[in-house]
């Protein structure tokens, strides 16, 4: 680690320690809110953006991740009452955090490489229907196994674990591996196949291989960070891990650009702070005395056309292929010397 | 006995709706390789046009549908000649995105303008109160559905198997820059691909509509996706493979349903999905489909 990285970083936590201890609990909120959809945005990245593989899949993986993490750190009290169905053995299991959060992730993966093997031999549209049609299934099942997961109803009263630390923490760890990934042979077999899958396959090249494991450690990121969100909103339903949430992610990806891991990041934060803003007009309010009435889902229908725009005139989304390389504080403070 | 026969009626009814909208879904995929996510969402928009346009006025059923056939026309030309046709050329996923962004854009503004609450849906009693013959519950809305469904799919055929645009149709999807070359419009094709496929689902809407007597901002999205699973059951680009694989989709769907244990009955979109992901990987081509592109 060198200097430049360690200064960023000290800058980072400091304003995320402010903003714990000052920052009225709705801002707070959207910062926290703000970490997790980049972790997930970075982790979708890795198919979508990297490997050229287009995923609908990534809401039914954060599904996966934030029911089996919530069931294994809910307190036994709680359990014995809320969910009658569970077998003894877990009802009486209450793991600590981190470990229901990796448990997860793994469940999470061995569904990524059982569902992957299969649908990952498909292409294109065909791939994304598939995927699409994971993410219902999956839906299916948290509505239905009502002895499991409580059904429609959804899993409340998740004890509060997550802290703005947390989140921050995992979201560096996920850039540093998704950092370390991406300029690996590991990256560059990935940008191959996404340039010319058969040009790829001539130079040595699995791609299958590839498709499958970039698409189960996409999976184990977006479990754990459907894990840390269960554990930060406290309540789930299986209605929020549909088609809107897989859309929002998706558009997160293409509005910052999905071949670049600050235009992720970008994206990511422009999707959270967005509608929040658009909150005053959905709500409906006076502005210079025009009364407006309150439009509900004007965020997502200025959402959808951002994106129809982006798709046509800039079709690599903000950053395209491009990095923002942050600069050298050091080189910034000699500048100013001279 | 009887109760097979009724999930059968109910598998057809189902069935014929996801027939209607298949044949304008295997239209445009065969011309444009596009999974148009919107085209159940046009379904929505047919059946809120035919209420809000129609039947809230007294108007004559018929005009009720003609009206919402119309609304539906237009909005699957407004949606490709502004989403989809400054993306001609770009990359599948592109146009995708697009298509997905189109369907949630219409089904956000309804929410917006008619409220995310079901509405009321009724067409006259004698087109929708269900007669019991032999212990089978059947409206006549059944009979028209299915057969309107089975008419309108010969039409569809014999045009473009005929006329001088459907060989046009038929060309584009063969070879869209060939097509080109040979002085074929191809703007004007693929508008008019949209209007067909637009009207038919708009139609399907308002049987759908009839059938349940309620409709709601999100029941297109869905039928439009399952549609698409009927077209790729069938084979896709081949309008009778799209009917045949609507009835199909549908029975087989109702028949699980009615024939499983009740516990297992909200596991029927499941059920389609992983039929879906087992057709593609056993049957890729489907029933009627030629080995054309690769989809594995």
């Amino acid at each position: 680690m060198n200097k430049k990285v360690i200064f960023y970083l000290i800058i980072l936590f400091l304003f995320l320690f402010i903003s714990q201890k000052y920052l009225n609990p709705y801002y707070l909120r959207i910062v926290n809110i703000m970490g997790i959809n980049m972790i997930l945005a970075l982790t979708l990245a890795l198919t979508n953006g990297f490997l050229g593989v287009f995923s609908l899949g990534h809401a039914a993986f954060m599904a996966i991740g934030a029911y089996v993490c919530s069931i294994l750190t809910l307190p036994v009290a709680k359990k014995v009452i809320m969910l009658k169905g569970l077998p003894s053995w877990l009802v009486n299991l209450e793991l600590p955090f981190i470990s229901g959060l990796l448990i997860g992730g793994t469940i999470a993966m061995v569904f990524a490489f059982l569902i992957g093997v299969i649908v990952l031999r498909l292409k294109g549209h065909y791939l994304a229907l598939s995927t699409l049609g994971f993410m219902v299934i999956v839906s299916g099942v948290l509505i239905n196994a009502r002895t499991l997961t409580k059904g429609a109803r959804g899993l409340n009263n998740i004890p509060p674990y997550t802290n703005t630390m947390g989140i921050y923490i995992s979201l560096m760890i996920v850039l540093y591996i998704m950092y370390r990934l991406i300029n690996s042979h590991f990256g560059r077999a990935m940008k191959a196949i996404r340039e010319d899958e058969t040009a790829a396959q001539s130079f040595g090249i699995n791609p299958f291989y590839y498709k499958v494991l970039a698409f189960c450690i996409g999976a184990f990121g977006a479990a754990f960070a459907g894990g840390l969100w269960a554990h930060l909103i406290t309540a789930i339903t299986p209605m929020f891990f549909t088609y809107t949430t897989t859309f929002s992610i998706v558009s997160m990806i293409i509005i910052g650009g999905s071949g670049s891991i600050s235009g992720c990041m970008i994206g990511a934060a422009l999707i959270t702070i967005f509608p929040e803003m658009l909150r005053v007009v959905e709500k409906g309010s006076v502005i210079f005395g025009y009364s407006i009435p309150p439009l509900y889902g004007i965020s997502q229908i200025i959402l959808s056309l951002l994106i129809i725009l982006i798709l046509v005139y800039r079709p690599g989304g903000i950053m395209g292929y491009n990095e923002i390389v942050l600069p050298d504080p050091l080189k910034i403070f000699k500048l100013t010397k001279k | 006995m009887n109760y097979i026969i009724q999930q059968i009626v109910n598998g057809l009814s189902v069935g014929s709706i996801y027939a209607l909208t298949a044949i304008g879904y295997t239209m445009v995929y065969g011309i444009l390789r596009l999974i148009n996510f919107a085209h159940g969402d046009i379904l929505m928009v047919g059946a809120y046009a035919g209420l809000v346009l129609g039947l809230n006025f007294f108007l004559p059923t018929w005009v009720a549908l003609l009206i919402t056939v119309i609304v539906a026309c237009i909005f699957g030309y407004l949606i490709e000649r502004l989403a989809y046709r400054p993306l001609r050329g770009a990359s599948q996923d592109a146009t995708l995105l697009s298509s997905l962004a189109i369907s949630l854009l219409l089904e956000h503004l309804a929410m917006m303008i008619f409220t995310p609450q079901p509405k009321a849906f009724h067409l006259p009693a004698s087109l929708a109160s269900p007669i019991t013959v032999n212990g089978i519950i059947i409206s006549n809305l059944f009979y028209i559905t299915v057969i309107a469904t089975i008419v309108l799919a010969i039409i569809v055929f014999t045009f473009i198997k005929y006329s001088k645009a459907g060989i046009a149709m038929r060309a584009c999807s063969e070879n869209i820059i060939a097509a080109n070359l040979m002085g074929i419009s191809v703007n004007k094709i693929v508008s008019l691909t949209f209007l067909i496929g637009a009207g038919l689902a708009g139609f399907g809407g308002f049987m759908l509509a009839g059938q349940y007597a309620r409709i709601d901002p999100l029941m297109g999205f869905i039928i439009g996706v399952k549609a698409f699973i009927a077209c790729v059951i069938g084979g896709i680009g081949n309008i009778y493979g799209a009917v045949l694989g609507g009835f199909i989709l549908g029975l087989s769907e109702m028949l699980i349903v009615g024939l499983l244990p009740a516990q297992f009955s909200g596991y029927r979109d499941a059920f389609v999905f992983s039929m879906l992901i087992m057709i593609l990987l056993i049957m890729p081509n489907g029933i009627f489909g030629s080995i054309g592109e690769r989809r594995s």
